[in-house]
């Protein structure tokens, strides 16, 4: 099993939402999170004074799917979320050690 | 508790209720009189209540207590760190139930207690006498209103009849249609907002019970006197007996540009100098929080505005609509201008930019709204907001004060500039001069004047030095007394914790 961390823009997250499920991938976990690669900040002003703000808004995707399905949500994701331009964001991948359904307790791929 | 903190505390209410305590012995020395007297400047003439005139008072009231909360707390709010965000709301609610206490005891009678012009009737002699002995007109005889006497209708028994005390403007002695428990209120209003608009300036770092303790002394020591001076027939009122020599006159303040916005301004700037910088200013970020907040704050500014402006007509006739109307149109240039010059400057035209002009434009009006005419006041919208915005810009950057909210380059700048403004553009046209004996003056530059100006800027003189002076002396003392600030730790952890044991945003 695999995990996928994607950080994504905002306004991509129901573009990469829909793809993902059109394919076949049954559920997902968002957060809405903060960071910077090399789009880097931009800057705010109130009053006068500048802000420097590094930290920009992005989304954050968790999706849990077994081996076979890697590459497939690797190209949608890739597909659905691009724009070319810098701060397009990131996707990382794990190895994941087991899933458990708190429900009925099943474990593995059947949990997913 | 700690033995310490319990005497902390006992020391604290001690200090709060200590003027309390002066006033009753004011009162004590007092003799009862004999029989009570109703005071008439002239005898006969039974004062009437305009229904009309006193529901506008009431709602006045009602949208001037709505400017501190949730007006000033949401505009205020809004602009400091989320972790201080119950702190400055804390401050506006505390001052309009603490403020309120102090009024209702004996703040309304050092306003505005009556001045020694004023007779009263004896009941069954019928003899007229001056009964209230002078106070030079620096301070309001307190005694006359001690505790609300005087103020509430009462039911006369051997009348059948309730007796009713219309308050007298004190500069020409005039019945007001209104009762003086109506005046009383919506002056109560004015007494709550102007400490809480210093709140601006000592945001996100003063010790809460340091704050309750500066602002009784405030409040009691510098405005009380000052409300008297301009408004309650002192030195500095248009018009009055003790307006002369220096005071060349008296001011004109239709709705408290100096009484409320330079003396708190300034005070502001004092309060901002003493308590020194927050730590990391300058260094780290200190962006607005939540500038939704602070939109609907500066909305309910605008709104509540036309209470603070229309409602010092005192009445709901012509100086209302005019009053209402010069407010409205100043406000409405000044958050043009500013957000217009921020457009020019850099780039893009900014919501928090919006709500300073156009709060700046209100205050700018404020000492003018009943003098001027529309399109001066436009003129003045313009005018402030280019002042405000340089003094909120660059000024403040250049000398580096810390005015967390400016508090004073909003209220202390537009506030002086509206009062010297006034003087410019003063006219006896618009009407807000009805005192006997004067409706005939001119008044500013325009109408071909100097002498308004020249009690303008004395007024402006003297406000900025009693505010300042009154304002470091208590600091000085508080801080002896109790410390400015809270400690660096409680500082960095924000006051809504260290303060309250309180968070402003909990979601989870």
């Amino acid at each position: 099993m695999k995990k996928v961390e994607a950080i994504i823009r905002h306004f991509k997250l129901d573009d990469v939402k829909q793809a993902l499920t059109e394919r076949g991938i049954s559920g997902m976990t968002v957060s809405e999170v903060r960071g910077f690669g090399r789009q880097k900040g931009h800057t705010e002003m109130y009053r006068g004074t500048e802000y420097e703000v590094d930290f920009v808004p992005k989304i954050k995707i968790e999706i849990v799917i077994p081996d076979s399905k890697l590459q497939m949500v690797l190209d949608t994701i890739m597909g659905a979320a691009q724009t070319g331009q810098v701060g397009d964001g990131k996707m990382f991948v794990y190895d994941l050690t087991d899933a458990i359904r708190i429900r009925t307790g099943e474990s593995g791929a059947d949990a997913i | 508790m700690s033995p310490t903190r319990i005497v902390r505390s006992i020391l604290w209410v001690a200090v709060m209720f200590s003027a309390f305590g002066a006033a009753s012995v004011l009162r004590a020395a007092e003799e009862a009189p004999a029989n009570p007297t109703i005071p008439a400047t002239t005898p006969g003439a039974a004062p009437k209540v305009d229904s009309g005139d006193n529901a506008w008072m009431l709602v006045s009231s009602a949208l001037v207590l709505m400017m501190t909360g949730p007006g000033l707390a949401l505009f205020y709010s809004g602009l400091v760190r989320k972790k201080n965000v119950l702190s400055v709301m804390m401050q506006c609610l505390f001052l309009m139930c603490l403020m309120t206490v102090i009024w209702a005891l004996y703040g309304f009678g050092l306003s505005f207690g009556r001045d020694p012009r004023f007779m009263v009737v004896d009941k069954e002699t019928k003899k007229e006498s001056p009964a209230y002995q002078s106070w030079f007109g620096y301070i309001g005889d307190a005694k006359y209103y001690l505790f609300m006497d005087h103020v509430a209708p009462t039911w006369d028994e051997s009348a059948q009849t309730s007796v009713m005390d219309n308050f007298r403007s004190p500069v020409d002695g005039a019945a007001m249609t209104v009762p003086t428990a109506s005046f009383m209120l919506f002056q109560c209003m004015f007494f709550i907002i102007t400490p809480a608009l210093i709140c601006g300036a000592f945001a996100e770092r003063m010790k809460f019970s340091t704050m309750v303790v500066f602002m009784i002394l405030w409040g009691t020591l510098i405005y009380c006197p000052l409300a008297h001076w301009v408004w309650g027939g002192g030195v500095l009122s248009y018009g009055s007996k003790y307006a002369k020599g220096i005071f060349s006159g008296g001011a004109l303040d239709f709705a408290g540009g100096t009484v409320v916005h330079i003396s708190s301004g300034v005070s502001a700037l004092i309060c901002a100098l003493m308590l020194g910088k927050r730590l990391g200013y300058g260094k780290t970020a200190m962006p607005p929080h939540n500038l939704t907040y602070t939109a609907i704050g500066a909305a309910m500014l605008w709104v509540g505005w036309f209470g603070f402006n229309a409602g010092s007509a005192g009445n709901a006739g012509a100086l209302a609509s005019g009053a209402f109307m010069v407010t409205h149109f100043c406000a409405a240039a000044g958050g043009l201008t500013w957000a217009g010059l921020e457009w020019i400057f850099r780039g893009k035209p900014s919501v928090l930019g919006a709500c300073s002009g156009l709060v700046a434009g209100l205050v700018c009006i404020t000492p003018a709204s009943g003098f001027v005419t529309p399109m001066y006041a436009l003129a003045m919208g313009v005018a402030v907001a280019c002042v405000c915005y340089t003094a909120c810009t660059l000024v403040k950057a250049y000398f580096g004060y810390d005015d967390s909210l400016d508090a004073f380059g909003i209220h202390g700048v537009g506030g002086t500039l509206g009062a010297l403004l006034t003087g410019v553009f003063a006219t006896r046209v618009a009407g807000g001069v009805t005192l006997e004996g004067h409706t005939a003056d001119k008044l500013g530059l325009i109408d071909g004047s100097t002498s308004v100006m020249w009690a303008q800027i004395v007024a402006v003189i003297i406000t900025w030095i009693l505010a300042a002076v009154g304002t470091f002396i208590i600091l000085k003392i508080l801080d002896a007394v109790m410390g400015l600030r809270v400690s660096r730790e409680a500082e960095m952890e924000g006051l809504d914790v260290s303060q309250h044991d309180e968070e402003g945003y909990i979601f989870i």
